[in-house]
């Protein structure tokens, strides 16, 4: 029962710590980002590589999803006879819900797994010490680019996320099963409003901003890992942390930032 | 040369360090003159790279004090810690070149970071350091292209880009040939010479190492054994001192008959 119990506090000290950490180095992040001198070069490779690179998996699962919902939706609405509100029911959950959520996720298991384990390595060898001791900052030699781009791409992707998304519902439900093209639009006109917008563009503000700072910080902090992050597993353990943690870290706060904001 | 305690330029003082239950440091004492080249010896595992890292500033001590330009590293700010590594110039052990970036712009990196120079300067000043090194032809590859001892100069390049106050050598020459190795301490002799700066080299090439140093310590069992000339070194009265003066450089190789008894006995 002791050794139960001790077992459990260590626990949560280190949970605590390792929350405390990852504060402070968000912090220490944004500060970076805001700090002079800034350098357009970094920002743009990210970007290319955060955003530009991802176009083709969201593309595909974008239009998919719409796809999918297209399809699922024309049946369940059918039943109660109002198969003319697909395009309201396509649009609404993908610009609140499903474009925010799966396009982090992707991009989670693109870009996020791609930054912790590279982070990752360079603890792992030595490198972010070379760094700090050649008097060049970690955080906005490494970090700062990486926050802007995920910051700035999340919204891009999602917003082509949902375009491709409503095109594919569009195809199932007019193309396919023979809606009425006007009456398909006609109802997303009617029911999507600003209100609706925000909060698909606040999700994936708050996602790109989340999911890069999981990965980052899981690579960083590599070597307070518990275990140690040693050798290619520790990272490759690390990794698969980040993206489970994140990917969670994305649901619940999508969650939360619906229960607020609806 | 003189005593005035204003010309050390880094001091260790009684520090002690543990990683887990292994004792590595227990009470280093340590001084480095302004201008002076100081190289710690001692058998491998014994904590010279781990000294070499509490200089840094990267790893704190349990006790005890590391004083840098007269501050204690362990309880200054992050920035003043900053601004302290801008005079420094480091080689790692493993050299910790970034293994994204081709040689070019490992050794640009400083450069480019650190000051404002234009691309040109930075092209001709990278091209000087690495024919400096004997690397010219290599500054399109990348480290995992690159022989281990071209890495290690490499890293010196890297660490002698924007001229440092202090220069922390960890093994410079180890994984070189002779004649590369000589090569390199003509240059650190030197650079030294012009550029006045000060040194630190962890080495086991004794007594090769000796002739460029001011100051020769030997870490022994988690001490300093002994912080002086490379001539009184090596006539040192400590056991442990004349024990690694014996074997780097005594009397294995004085005749034949000894050798063949080492190697009966082993
Ligand atoms: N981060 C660390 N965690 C745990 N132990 C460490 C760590 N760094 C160093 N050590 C231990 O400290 C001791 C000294 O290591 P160090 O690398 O300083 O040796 P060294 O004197 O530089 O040896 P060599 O000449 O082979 O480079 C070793 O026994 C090593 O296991
Ligand atoms: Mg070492």
């Amino acid at each position: 029962m002791v050794q139960f119990l001790e077992k459990l506090g260590d626990q949560c000290l280190h949970l605590l710590e390792q929350l405390g950490r990852m504060g402070i180095f968000l912090f220490a992040c944004l500060w970076c980002v805001v700090k002079p001198p800034y350098k357009i070069f970094p920002i743009i490779r990210q970007i290319h590589f955060i955003g530009s690179r991802s176009i083709f998996v969201i593309f595909f699962t974008g239009a998919f999803t719409g796809m999918v919902l297209g399809l699922q939706g024309y049946y369940t609405l059918r039943k109660f006879g109002s198969e003319g509100l697909l395009g309201s029911a396509v649009a609404l959950s993908l610009i609140r819900e499903l474009g925010p959520v799966v396009a982090a996720l992707m991009v989670i298991g693109r870009a996020g797994s791609a930054i912790c384990a590279e982070i990752g390595i360079m603890r792992n060898s030595e490198q972010i010490d070379a760094l700090e001791c050649m008097a060049i900052d970690p955080y906005k030699y490494l970090m700062a680019p990486k926050f802007v781009a995920g910051v700035l791409s999340m919204p891009l992707l999602t917003a082509l996320f949902d375009v491709v998304g409503i095109l594919g519902g569009w195809l199932i439900g007019v193309v396919l099963l023979g809606i009425n093209e006007g009456t398909y639009f006609q109802a997303m006109y009617a029911s999507v409003e600003w209100q609706d917008i925000k909060m698909g563009l606040v999700k994936s503000l708050v996602f790109g901003l989340l999911l890069i700072w999981i990965a980052a910080a899981k690579g960083y902090f590599l070597h307070f890992e518990r275990g140690g992050g040693f050798g290619a597993e520790g990272v490759s353990r690390t990794t698969t942390d980040a993206v489970v943690l994140s990917s969670v870290a994305v649901l619940l706060w999508d969650y939360l930032i619906s229960a607020i904001m609806l | 040369m003189s005593d005035a305690p204003n010309d050390i330029v880094i001091e260790l003082k009684d520090v002690h360090k543990a990683f887990g239950a292994q004792k590595v440091l227990r009470g280093v004492h340590l001084q480095v003159r302004e201008g002076t080249t100081l190289v710690i010896v001692g058998a491998s595992g014994q904590g010279k790279s781990v000294i070499l890292k509490h200089m840094l500033g990267l790893v704190k001590p349990e006790q005890g004090e590391v004083l840098v330009f007269g501050r204690d590293l362990t309880r200054i700010r992050a920035r003043e810690v900053k601004e302290i590594r801008t005079h420094f110039g480091v080689l790692f052990q493993n050299a910790a070149l970034f293994d994204s970036m081709t040689v070019f712009d490992n050794v640009a990196l400083p450069l480019r970071e650190r000051t404002k120079v234009g691309e040109e300067r930075i092209r001709a000043s990278v091209m000087e350091k690495l024919d400096l090194m004997d690397l010219l032809g290599a500054e399109d590859k990348y480290p995992a292209q690159i022989s281990g001892g071209m890495r290690k100069r490499v890293g010196l390049a890297r660490a002698l880009m924007l001229n440092p106050r202090v220069v922390f050598f960890d093994e410079p020459t180890t994984g070189l040939d002779v004649h590369k190795s000589n090569e390199i301490y003509r240059l650190f002799h030197r650079t030294q010479q012009q550029l006045k700066y000060t040194a630190v080299i962890v080495s086991h090439d004794v007594p090769k190492i000796f002739k460029l140093a001011d100051t020769v310590a030997l870490l022994a069992e988690g001490v300093i054994q002994g912080c002086m000339s490379p001539e009184e070194f090596q006539l040192a009265e400590n056991p442990l001192i004349r024990e690694f003066v014996e074997t780097t450089m005594g009397p294995i190789y004085s005749s034949d008959k000894e050798e063949s008894i080492l190697y009966e006995t082993l």
